[in-house]
Protein backbone atom coordinates (compact mmCIF):
# COMPACT_ATOMS: atom_id res chain seq x y z
CA UNK A 1 0.00 0.00 0.00
CA UNK A 2 1.55 3.28 -1.15
CA UNK A 3 0.69 6.62 0.43
CA UNK A 4 0.65 9.81 -1.61
CA UNK A 5 2.21 13.07 -0.40
CA UNK A 6 1.82 16.32 -2.35
CA UNK A 7 4.51 19.01 -2.40
CA UNK A 8 5.20 22.15 -4.39
CA UNK A 9 8.86 22.51 -5.27
CA UNK A 10 10.28 25.82 -4.04
CA UNK A 11 13.69 25.67 -5.68
CA UNK A 12 12.80 27.76 -8.68
CA UNK A 13 9.81 29.74 -9.89
CA UNK A 14 8.52 26.89 -12.04
CA UNK A 15 6.89 25.66 -8.80
CA UNK A 16 6.56 22.04 -9.94
CA UNK A 17 3.71 20.12 -8.31
CA UNK A 18 5.30 16.98 -6.91
CA UNK A 19 3.73 13.75 -5.82
CA UNK A 20 5.73 11.46 -3.59
CA UNK A 21 4.68 7.86 -3.19
CA UNK A 22 5.69 6.37 0.13
CA UNK A 23 5.72 2.77 1.20
CA UNK A 24 6.31 1.89 4.86
CA UNK A 25 8.09 5.17 5.56
CA UNK A 26 10.38 4.82 2.54
CA UNK A 27 10.25 6.89 -0.63
CA UNK A 28 9.05 4.70 -3.49
CA UNK A 29 8.70 7.24 -6.28
CA UNK A 30 8.54 11.00 -7.03
CA UNK A 31 6.46 12.25 -9.91
CA UNK A 32 6.03 15.67 -11.49
CA UNK A 33 9.54 17.07 -11.10
CA UNK A 34 10.98 18.86 -14.13
CA UNK A 35 14.51 18.34 -12.86
CA UNK A 36 16.60 16.32 -10.39
CA UNK A 37 16.46 19.10 -7.81
CA UNK A 38 12.70 18.68 -7.57
CA UNK A 39 12.96 14.96 -6.95
CA UNK A 40 15.51 15.53 -4.22
CA UNK A 41 13.36 18.29 -2.74
CA UNK A 42 10.31 16.02 -2.40
CA UNK A 43 12.43 13.37 -0.69
CA UNK A 44 13.80 15.97 1.73
CA UNK A 45 10.38 17.48 2.42
CA UNK A 46 9.21 14.01 3.35
CA UNK A 47 12.18 13.10 5.56
CA UNK A 48 13.76 16.34 6.79
CA UNK A 49 12.61 19.64 5.26
CA UNK A 50 15.37 22.19 4.69
CA UNK A 51 15.40 25.87 3.75
CA UNK A 52 17.89 28.49 2.68
CA UNK A 53 18.48 31.34 5.12
CA UNK A 54 18.62 34.88 3.76
CA UNK A 55 18.80 37.96 5.98
CA UNK A 56 20.97 40.99 6.63
CA UNK A 57 23.69 41.86 9.14
CA UNK A 58 24.93 45.28 10.23
CA UNK A 59 28.04 46.56 8.48
CA UNK A 60 30.27 49.36 9.74
CA UNK A 61 31.88 51.84 7.38
CA UNK A 62 30.14 50.52 4.31
CA UNK A 63 28.41 52.35 1.49
CA UNK A 64 25.14 51.04 2.94
CA UNK A 65 24.21 50.22 6.56
CA UNK A 66 23.28 46.56 5.91
CA UNK A 67 24.96 43.61 4.23
CA UNK A 68 22.71 40.91 2.75
CA UNK A 69 23.83 37.38 3.66
CA UNK A 70 22.75 33.86 2.78
CA UNK A 71 23.43 30.32 3.92
CA UNK A 72 25.84 28.48 1.67
CA UNK A 73 23.35 25.65 1.43
CA UNK A 74 20.03 24.87 3.07
CA UNK A 75 19.65 24.15 6.79
CA UNK A 76 16.89 22.24 8.63
CA UNK A 77 13.68 24.25 8.33
CA UNK A 78 13.07 24.23 12.08
CA UNK A 79 16.37 26.07 12.68
CA UNK A 80 15.81 29.01 10.32
CA UNK A 81 14.33 31.27 13.01
CA UNK A 82 17.18 30.54 15.39
CA UNK A 83 19.74 31.23 12.64
CA UNK A 84 18.21 34.61 11.80
CA UNK A 85 18.20 35.50 15.52
CA UNK A 86 21.88 34.63 15.87
CA UNK A 87 22.68 36.83 12.87
CA UNK A 88 20.79 39.78 14.32
CA UNK A 89 23.71 40.45 16.68
CA UNK A 90 26.43 40.25 14.05
CA UNK A 91 28.31 43.40 13.02
CA UNK A 92 30.95 43.23 10.27
CA UNK A 93 33.36 45.82 8.90
CA UNK A 94 33.49 47.05 5.31
CA UNK A 95 34.82 46.19 2.79
CA UNK A 96 33.26 42.79 2.17
CA UNK A 97 33.35 40.62 -0.94
CA UNK A 98 30.53 38.39 -2.13
CA UNK A 99 31.11 34.89 -0.75
CA UNK A 100 33.13 36.02 2.30
CA UNK A 101 32.23 33.90 5.33
CA UNK A 102 30.29 36.06 7.76
CA UNK A 103 29.30 33.40 10.32
CA UNK A 104 30.72 29.88 10.20
CA UNK A 105 28.68 26.85 11.18
CA UNK A 106 25.41 28.64 11.91
CA UNK A 107 23.50 27.08 14.86
CA UNK A 108 25.74 23.99 14.58
CA UNK A 109 24.35 22.95 11.22
CA UNK A 110 27.79 22.81 9.61
CA UNK A 111 26.59 25.43 7.11
CA UNK A 112 28.38 28.77 6.73
CA UNK A 113 26.66 32.11 6.27
CA UNK A 114 28.28 34.13 3.49
CA UNK A 115 28.00 37.65 2.07
CA UNK A 116 25.55 37.98 -0.81
CA UNK A 117 27.29 40.92 -2.52
CA UNK A 118 30.38 43.12 -2.51
CA UNK A 119 30.05 46.07 -0.17
CA UNK A 120 32.86 48.59 -0.51
CA UNK A 121 33.89 51.16 2.11
CA UNK A 122 31.94 54.40 2.08
CA UNK A 123 33.77 56.73 -0.29
CA UNK A 124 33.62 59.90 1.83
CA UNK B 1 30.02 74.52 -23.85
CA UNK B 2 30.77 70.85 -23.33
CA UNK B 3 30.88 68.53 -26.32
CA UNK B 4 27.67 66.51 -26.66
CA UNK B 5 28.29 62.78 -26.14
CA UNK B 6 27.19 60.63 -29.09
CA UNK B 7 27.50 57.01 -27.91
CA UNK B 8 26.52 54.04 -30.06
CA UNK B 9 23.85 53.22 -27.52
CA UNK B 10 22.52 54.88 -24.38
CA UNK B 11 20.73 52.61 -21.92
CA UNK B 12 18.29 54.13 -19.46
CA UNK B 13 18.31 52.22 -16.17
CA UNK B 14 20.89 49.79 -14.75
CA UNK B 15 18.75 47.16 -13.11
CA UNK B 16 18.83 43.58 -14.40
CA UNK B 17 17.55 44.70 -17.82
CA UNK B 18 19.95 47.60 -18.30
CA UNK B 19 22.98 45.62 -17.08
CA UNK B 20 22.32 42.69 -19.41
CA UNK B 21 21.50 45.02 -22.32
CA UNK B 22 24.75 46.97 -21.87
CA UNK B 23 26.82 43.77 -21.77
CA UNK B 24 25.01 42.27 -24.71
CA UNK B 25 25.48 45.44 -26.83
CA UNK B 26 29.15 45.54 -25.87
CA UNK B 27 29.75 41.87 -26.60
CA UNK B 28 27.89 42.13 -29.90
CA UNK B 29 30.46 44.74 -30.93
CA UNK B 30 29.26 48.24 -30.06
CA UNK B 31 32.27 50.29 -28.96
CA UNK B 32 30.73 53.18 -27.08
CA UNK B 33 28.07 51.99 -24.63
CA UNK B 34 26.61 54.44 -22.09
CA UNK B 35 24.68 53.11 -19.09
CA UNK B 36 22.64 55.68 -17.17
CA UNK B 37 21.33 54.98 -13.65
CA UNK B 38 19.59 57.35 -11.25
CA UNK B 39 20.53 55.42 -8.08
CA UNK B 40 23.90 55.55 -6.28
CA UNK B 41 24.80 52.04 -7.45
CA UNK B 42 24.10 49.49 -10.17
CA UNK B 43 21.57 46.69 -9.82
CA UNK B 44 18.19 48.42 -9.71
CA UNK B 45 15.79 46.70 -7.36
CA UNK B 46 17.90 43.50 -7.03
CA UNK B 47 20.06 44.66 -4.09
CA UNK B 48 16.96 44.83 -1.87
CA UNK B 49 15.65 41.41 -3.01
CA UNK B 50 17.85 39.55 -0.53
CA UNK B 51 15.87 36.28 -0.79
CA UNK B 52 17.03 33.46 -3.04
CA UNK B 53 15.44 32.02 -6.15
CA UNK B 54 17.05 34.13 -8.87
CA UNK B 55 19.02 32.77 -11.79
CA UNK B 56 17.74 29.20 -11.97
CA UNK B 57 17.46 29.42 -15.76
CA UNK B 58 20.54 31.44 -16.70
CA UNK B 59 23.00 30.24 -14.06
CA UNK B 60 21.38 26.86 -13.26
CA UNK B 61 21.65 27.64 -9.57
CA UNK B 62 19.61 29.62 -7.14
CA UNK B 63 21.03 33.02 -6.23
CA UNK B 64 19.89 35.92 -4.09
CA UNK B 65 19.00 39.21 -5.80
CA UNK B 66 22.26 40.90 -4.74
CA UNK B 67 24.24 37.84 -5.95
CA UNK B 68 22.48 37.93 -9.31
CA UNK B 69 23.21 41.64 -9.74
CA UNK B 70 26.80 41.17 -8.59
CA UNK B 71 27.54 38.74 -11.41
CA UNK B 72 26.49 41.32 -14.00
CA UNK B 73 28.13 44.23 -12.15
CA UNK B 74 31.44 42.33 -12.08
CA UNK B 75 31.20 41.75 -15.83
CA UNK B 76 30.40 45.43 -16.49
CA UNK B 77 33.44 46.36 -14.38
CA UNK B 78 35.70 44.44 -16.77
CA UNK B 79 34.52 46.48 -19.78
CA UNK B 80 34.86 50.13 -20.75
CA UNK B 81 31.08 50.67 -20.56
CA UNK B 82 30.55 54.32 -19.57
CA UNK B 83 28.52 54.06 -16.34
CA UNK B 84 26.77 57.23 -15.22
CA UNK B 85 25.40 56.88 -11.68
CA UNK B 86 23.21 59.41 -9.85
CA UNK B 87 21.99 60.53 -13.25
CA UNK B 88 18.37 60.99 -14.19
CA UNK B 89 17.12 61.08 -17.78
CA UNK B 90 14.55 63.88 -18.01
CA UNK B 91 13.54 63.76 -21.65
CA UNK B 92 13.74 61.59 -24.73
CA UNK B 93 12.79 62.78 -28.20
CA UNK B 94 11.69 60.60 -31.14
CA UNK B 95 15.03 61.45 -32.83
CA UNK B 96 16.68 59.77 -29.78
CA UNK B 97 18.16 62.94 -28.31
CA UNK B 98 17.97 62.74 -24.55
CA UNK B 99 18.36 65.24 -21.75
CA UNK B 100 19.78 64.10 -18.44
CA UNK B 101 20.85 65.68 -15.17
CA UNK B 102 23.29 64.97 -12.36
CA UNK B 103 25.12 67.01 -9.74
CA UNK B 104 28.50 67.13 -11.49
CA UNK B 105 27.57 67.73 -15.14
CA UNK B 106 24.36 69.68 -14.53
CA UNK B 107 21.78 69.35 -17.27
CA UNK B 108 23.21 67.87 -20.44
CA UNK B 109 22.15 66.39 -23.76
CA UNK B 110 23.16 63.01 -25.17
CA UNK B 111 22.74 62.17 -28.85
CA UNK B 112 23.01 58.38 -28.98
CA UNK B 113 22.82 56.40 -32.22
CA UNK B 114 20.42 54.01 -30.49
CA UNK B 115 18.57 53.84 -27.18
CA UNK B 116 17.58 50.95 -24.93
CA UNK B 117 14.83 51.68 -22.42
CA UNK B 118 15.24 49.67 -19.19
CA UNK B 119 13.44 51.78 -16.61
CA UNK B 120 11.60 48.89 -14.99
CA UNK B 121 8.35 49.43 -13.15
CA UNK B 122 6.67 51.14 -10.22
CA UNK B 123 4.37 49.76 -7.58
CA UNK B 124 0.66 50.36 -7.56
CA UNK B 125 -0.28 52.38 -4.50
CA UNK B 126 -3.36 52.83 -2.40
CA UNK B 127 -4.52 55.57 -4.76
CA UNK B 128 -4.63 53.28 -7.78
CA UNK B 129 -6.92 50.82 -6.03
CA UNK B 130 -9.01 53.44 -4.20
CA UNK B 131 -9.24 52.11 -0.63
CA UNK B 132 -11.63 54.29 1.38
CA UNK B 133 -10.73 55.62 4.79
CA UNK B 134 -8.34 58.03 6.45
CA UNK B 135 -4.83 58.85 5.28
CA UNK B 136 -2.63 57.91 8.24
CA UNK B 137 1.03 56.89 8.33
CA UNK B 138 1.51 53.13 8.07
CA UNK B 139 0.16 52.44 4.60
CA UNK B 140 3.14 51.22 2.62
CA UNK B 141 3.85 49.32 -0.58
CA UNK B 142 5.66 46.00 -0.23
CA UNK B 143 8.66 47.17 -2.27
CA UNK B 144 9.04 50.26 -0.12
CA UNK B 145 8.86 48.11 3.04
CA UNK B 146 11.48 45.84 1.47
CA UNK B 147 13.78 48.80 0.95
CA UNK B 148 13.29 50.02 4.53
CA UNK B 149 14.00 46.61 6.04
CA UNK B 150 16.72 45.25 3.75
CA UNK B 151 18.65 48.38 2.75
CA UNK B 152 18.02 51.03 5.40
CA UNK B 153 17.61 48.73 8.39
CA UNK B 154 14.31 50.28 9.52
CA UNK B 155 11.21 48.38 10.57
CA UNK B 156 8.10 50.07 9.18
CA UNK B 157 5.62 48.55 11.67
CA UNK B 158 4.83 45.79 14.16
CA UNK B 159 1.36 44.42 13.36
CA UNK B 160 0.86 43.96 9.63
CA UNK B 161 -2.07 43.27 7.37
CA UNK B 162 -1.03 42.59 3.78
CA UNK B 163 -3.36 43.33 0.89
CA UNK B 164 -2.54 41.50 -2.32
CA UNK B 165 -0.64 38.27 -2.75
CA UNK B 166 1.88 39.36 -5.37
CA UNK B 167 5.35 37.89 -5.00
CA UNK B 168 6.83 40.88 -3.19
CA UNK B 169 3.99 40.80 -0.66
CA UNK B 170 4.52 37.09 0.01
CA UNK B 171 8.28 37.52 0.33
CA UNK B 172 7.75 40.45 2.70
CA UNK B 173 5.27 38.50 4.85
CA UNK B 174 8.11 36.10 5.63
CA UNK B 175 10.71 38.83 5.95
CA UNK B 176 8.63 40.85 8.41
CA UNK B 177 8.00 37.71 10.47
CA UNK B 178 11.71 36.85 10.61
CA UNK B 179 12.47 40.43 11.69
CA UNK B 180 10.11 40.16 14.65
CA UNK B 181 6.94 41.65 13.19
CA UNK B 182 3.60 39.89 13.05
CA UNK B 183 1.44 39.36 9.97
CA UNK B 184 -2.23 38.79 10.79
CA UNK B 185 -3.03 37.69 7.29
CA UNK B 186 -2.67 38.20 3.57
CA UNK B 187 -5.89 39.26 1.81
CA UNK B 188 -6.31 38.68 -1.92
CA UNK B 189 -9.28 39.98 -3.88
CA UNK B 190 -8.94 37.31 -6.58
CA UNK B 191 -9.83 33.66 -6.06
CA UNK B 192 -6.21 32.64 -6.78
CA UNK B 193 -2.92 33.78 -5.25
CA UNK B 194 -1.23 36.56 -7.24
CA UNK B 195 2.29 35.28 -6.74
CA UNK B 196 4.23 32.14 -7.59
CA UNK B 197 3.08 28.95 -5.88
CA UNK B 198 6.54 28.39 -4.44
CA UNK B 199 6.26 31.67 -2.57
CA UNK B 200 2.86 30.78 -1.11
CA UNK B 201 4.48 27.59 0.22
CA UNK B 202 7.77 28.88 1.58
CA UNK B 203 6.62 32.33 2.74
CA UNK B 204 3.11 31.73 4.07
CA UNK B 205 2.68 27.99 4.81
CA UNK B 206 6.12 27.73 6.45
CA UNK B 207 5.21 30.53 8.86
CA UNK B 208 1.52 29.72 9.38
CA UNK B 209 0.42 33.02 7.86
CA UNK B 210 -3.18 32.72 6.66
CA UNK B 211 -4.06 33.60 3.06
CA UNK B 212 -7.64 34.85 2.61
CA UNK B 213 -8.65 34.55 -1.04
CA UNK B 214 -11.62 36.55 -2.39
CA UNK B 215 -11.15 39.15 0.35
CA UNK B 216 -10.23 42.80 0.28
CA UNK B 217 -9.61 45.78 2.55
CA UNK B 218 -12.65 48.05 2.63
CA UNK B 219 -11.58 50.80 5.03
CA UNK B 220 -8.43 52.18 6.68
CA UNK B 221 -8.84 53.39 10.28
CA UNK B 222 -6.63 55.85 12.16
CA UNK B 223 -6.02 59.59 11.95
CA UNK B 224 -2.26 59.75 12.54
CA UNK B 225 -1.17 56.15 12.41
CA UNK B 226 -3.07 53.14 11.04
CA UNK B 227 -5.14 51.64 13.85
CA UNK B 228 -6.74 48.89 11.88
CA UNK B 229 -8.51 47.97 8.67
CA UNK B 230 -11.87 46.57 7.70
CA UNK B 231 -11.76 43.48 5.53
CA UNK B 232 -14.60 41.77 3.73
CA UNK B 233 -15.26 38.84 1.45
CA UNK B 234 -16.00 39.79 -2.16
CA UNK B 235 -18.57 38.31 -4.53
CA UNK B 236 -17.81 36.93 -8.00
CA UNK B 237 -17.71 40.49 -9.38
CA UNK B 238 -15.13 41.39 -6.72
CA UNK B 239 -17.65 43.60 -4.91
CA UNK B 240 -17.27 43.53 -1.11
CA UNK B 241 -20.10 41.82 0.77
CA UNK B 242 -21.05 44.29 3.50
CA UNK B 243 -22.37 41.64 5.88
CA UNK B 244 -18.96 39.88 5.94
CA UNK B 245 -17.04 43.04 6.89
CA UNK B 246 -14.94 42.86 10.05
CA UNK B 247 -12.32 44.99 11.83
CA UNK B 248 -8.71 43.86 12.22
CA UNK B 249 -6.35 45.75 14.47
CA UNK B 250 -2.95 46.57 12.95
CA UNK B 251 -0.48 49.45 12.72
CA UNK B 252 0.61 48.84 9.14
CA UNK B 253 -1.18 47.99 5.92
CA UNK B 254 1.24 46.63 3.34
CA UNK B 255 0.15 46.68 -0.29
CA UNK B 256 1.28 44.19 -2.89
CA UNK B 257 -1.19 45.01 -5.59
CA UNK B 258 0.82 44.94 -8.77
CA UNK B 259 3.46 46.74 -10.77
CA UNK B 260 3.11 49.25 -13.57
CA UNK B 261 5.76 49.56 -16.30
CA UNK B 262 7.37 52.99 -15.98
CA UNK B 263 6.92 54.57 -19.39
CA UNK B 264 7.02 58.35 -18.93
CA UNK B 265 10.05 58.59 -21.22
CA UNK B 266 8.55 56.20 -23.76
CA UNK B 267 5.51 58.46 -24.02
CA UNK B 268 7.69 61.53 -24.51
CA UNK B 269 9.46 59.74 -27.36
CA UNK B 270 6.11 58.98 -29.00
CA UNK B 271 6.46 55.21 -28.61
CA UNK B 272 3.31 53.16 -29.15
CA UNK B 273 2.25 51.35 -25.97
CA UNK B 274 0.29 48.12 -25.60
CA UNK B 275 -2.81 48.81 -23.47
CA UNK B 276 -2.70 45.30 -21.99
CA UNK B 277 0.97 45.19 -20.87
CA UNK B 278 1.27 48.95 -20.28
CA UNK B 279 4.65 48.87 -22.05
CA UNK B 280 5.95 49.51 -25.57
CA UNK B 281 4.90 47.23 -28.42
CA UNK B 282 8.11 45.47 -29.43
CA UNK B 283 9.29 43.09 -32.13
CA UNK B 284 11.55 40.08 -31.71
CA UNK B 285 14.68 42.22 -31.37
CA UNK B 286 12.85 44.32 -28.75
CA UNK B 287 12.65 47.37 -31.04
CA UNK B 288 9.73 49.70 -30.27
CA UNK B 289 7.53 51.53 -32.77
CA UNK B 290 10.26 54.22 -33.01
CA UNK B 291 13.27 53.14 -35.14
CA UNK B 292 16.41 52.67 -33.07
CA UNK B 293 14.70 52.80 -29.68
CA UNK B 294 14.62 49.42 -27.98
CA UNK B 295 13.05 48.34 -24.69
CA UNK B 296 13.53 45.37 -22.36
CA UNK B 297 12.59 44.00 -18.98
CA UNK B 298 9.73 45.24 -16.84
CA UNK B 299 9.34 48.47 -18.79
CA UNK B 300 7.92 46.25 -21.56
CA UNK B 301 5.83 43.91 -19.44
CA UNK B 302 6.01 42.66 -15.87
CA UNK B 303 8.13 39.51 -15.94
CA UNK B 304 7.99 37.13 -12.99
CA UNK B 305 11.50 35.78 -13.57
CA UNK B 306 14.58 37.98 -13.65
CA UNK B 307 16.18 35.43 -15.95
CA UNK B 308 13.60 36.28 -18.62
CA UNK B 309 14.28 39.99 -18.07
CA UNK B 310 17.95 39.38 -18.76
CA UNK B 311 17.11 37.36 -21.86
CA UNK B 312 14.89 40.13 -23.24
CA UNK B 313 17.72 42.59 -22.56
CA UNK B 314 20.22 40.43 -24.45
CA UNK B 315 17.94 40.55 -27.49
CA UNK B 316 17.69 44.35 -27.18
CA UNK B 317 21.49 44.68 -26.95
CA UNK B 318 22.00 42.66 -30.12
CA UNK B 319 19.17 44.63 -31.76
CA UNK B 320 20.90 47.92 -30.97
CA UNK B 321 24.16 46.58 -32.43
CA UNK B 322 22.40 45.57 -35.64
CA UNK B 323 20.61 48.89 -35.90
CA UNK B 324 23.77 50.94 -35.45
CA UNK B 325 25.51 48.78 -38.04
CA UNK B 326 22.90 49.47 -40.66
CA UNK B 327 20.72 46.40 -40.33
CA UNK B 328 17.36 48.13 -40.42
CA UNK B 329 14.32 46.05 -39.72
CA UNK B 330 11.94 44.93 -42.43
CA UNK B 331 8.87 47.07 -42.93
CA UNK B 332 6.59 44.09 -42.59
CA UNK B 333 5.31 43.50 -39.07
CA UNK B 334 3.49 40.24 -38.50
CA UNK B 335 1.18 40.55 -35.53
CA UNK B 336 1.11 37.87 -32.85
CA UNK B 337 -2.57 37.48 -32.04
CA UNK B 338 -3.46 36.27 -28.52
CA UNK B 339 -6.12 33.58 -28.95
CA UNK B 340 -7.96 31.32 -26.51
CA UNK B 341 -6.76 31.81 -22.89
CA UNK B 342 -3.84 34.08 -23.84
CA UNK B 343 -3.81 37.53 -22.24
CA UNK B 344 -0.88 39.02 -24.14
CA UNK B 345 2.41 38.12 -25.76
CA UNK B 346 5.84 39.73 -25.83
CA UNK B 347 6.97 40.42 -28.48
CA UNK B 348 3.68 41.59 -29.95
CA UNK B 349 5.00 41.59 -33.52
CA UNK B 350 7.55 39.53 -35.45
CA UNK B 351 9.47 41.00 -38.38
CA UNK B 352 12.40 38.72 -39.12
CA UNK B 353 11.77 35.09 -39.98
CA UNK B 354 15.50 34.36 -39.92
CA UNK B 355 16.13 33.98 -36.22
CA UNK B 356 14.67 32.02 -33.32
CA UNK B 357 11.94 33.91 -31.49
CA UNK B 358 10.91 33.30 -27.88
CA UNK B 359 7.31 34.26 -27.25
CA UNK B 360 6.52 35.07 -23.62
CA UNK B 361 2.88 35.11 -22.60
CA UNK B 362 0.43 34.97 -19.75
CA UNK B 363 -2.80 33.00 -19.63
CA UNK B 364 -6.10 34.51 -18.57
CA UNK B 365 -7.37 31.52 -16.57
CA UNK B 366 -5.55 28.84 -14.58
CA UNK B 367 -5.71 25.42 -16.25
CA UNK B 368 -4.19 21.95 -15.81
CA UNK B 369 -2.67 19.88 -18.63
CA UNK B 370 -2.73 22.19 -21.60
CA UNK B 371 -0.96 22.65 -24.91
CA UNK B 372 0.24 26.04 -26.10
CA UNK B 373 0.08 26.09 -29.85
CA UNK B 374 1.42 28.64 -32.33
CA UNK B 375 -0.02 28.56 -35.80
CA UNK B 376 0.29 30.44 -39.06
CA UNK B 377 -2.45 30.21 -41.69
CA UNK B 378 -4.03 27.38 -39.73
CA UNK B 379 -0.84 25.35 -39.67
CA UNK B 380 0.92 24.62 -36.38
CA UNK B 381 4.53 25.86 -36.23
CA UNK B 382 5.27 25.37 -32.54
CA UNK B 383 3.76 23.46 -29.67
CA UNK B 384 4.50 23.15 -25.97
CA UNK B 385 2.84 21.03 -23.30
CA UNK B 386 2.38 22.50 -19.85
CA UNK B 387 1.27 20.56 -16.76
CA UNK B 388 -0.14 23.68 -15.17
CA UNK B 389 -0.66 27.26 -16.29
CA UNK B 390 -1.55 30.17 -14.00
CA UNK B 391 -1.89 33.89 -14.77
CA UNK B 392 0.98 34.87 -12.42
CA UNK B 393 3.39 32.43 -14.06
CA UNK B 394 4.66 33.50 -17.45
CA UNK B 395 5.01 30.87 -20.14
CA UNK B 396 7.69 30.83 -22.83
CA UNK B 397 7.43 29.12 -26.19
CA UNK B 398 10.20 29.03 -28.78
CA UNK B 399 9.62 29.45 -32.51
CA UNK B 400 12.14 27.93 -34.88
CA UNK B 401 13.04 30.09 -37.89
CA UNK B 402 12.80 27.17 -40.34
CA UNK B 403 9.23 26.42 -39.25
CA UNK B 404 8.29 30.10 -39.57
CA UNK B 405 9.82 30.70 -42.99
CA UNK B 406 8.34 27.41 -44.24
CA UNK B 407 4.95 28.92 -43.46
CA UNK B 408 5.73 31.22 -46.33
CA UNK B 409 5.49 34.76 -47.48
CA UNK B 410 1.72 34.79 -47.28
CA UNK B 411 1.91 35.08 -43.50
CA UNK B 412 -0.41 37.75 -42.19
CA UNK B 413 -0.51 36.92 -38.53
CA UNK B 414 0.79 34.44 -35.98
CA UNK B 415 -1.80 32.92 -33.68
CA UNK B 416 -1.18 31.62 -30.19
CA UNK B 417 -3.70 29.72 -28.18
CA UNK B 418 -3.79 27.54 -25.06
CA UNK B 419 -6.13 24.58 -25.14
CA UNK B 420 -6.64 21.38 -23.12
CA UNK B 421 -4.24 18.67 -24.24
CA UNK B 422 -5.98 15.71 -25.84
CA UNK B 423 -5.75 12.43 -24.06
Amino acid sequence: MKNKHQYVCINCPLSCSLELLEEKGEVAEVQGAECKIGKKYAEEEFKNPRRMVTTTVLIEGGELPLLPVRSKSSIPKALVGEAVKALADVVVKAPVKSGDIIYPNIVDTGVDIVASRDLPKASS
Amino acid sequence: MKKVRKPDVAIVGAGPAGLAAALSAKEAGLRDVMLIERDIELGGILPQCIHDGFGSIIFKETLTGPDYAQRYINRVGKTNIDVKLNTLVLDLKPNKTMTAVNSTDGIFDVEPKSVILAMGSRERTRHQILIPGFRPAGVITAGAAQRYINIEGLMPGKEFVILGSGDIGLIMARRVTLEGGHVTGVFEVAGEPGGLTRNVVQCLHDYDIPLHLSHTVTFIHGRKRVQGVNVARVDENMKPLKETEKFIECDTLMLSVGLIPENELSKKAGIELDPVTGGPIVDERMETSVDGIFACGNVVSIYDLVDYVSRSAEAAGVGAFEYVNGKKRSGRAIKVVPGNNVKFTVPQVVRSLERPVSLYFRVEEPRLKVVASVSVNGEEVARKKERKVRPPEMVKIDLKPERLSAAGEEMKEIQLEVAPSEK
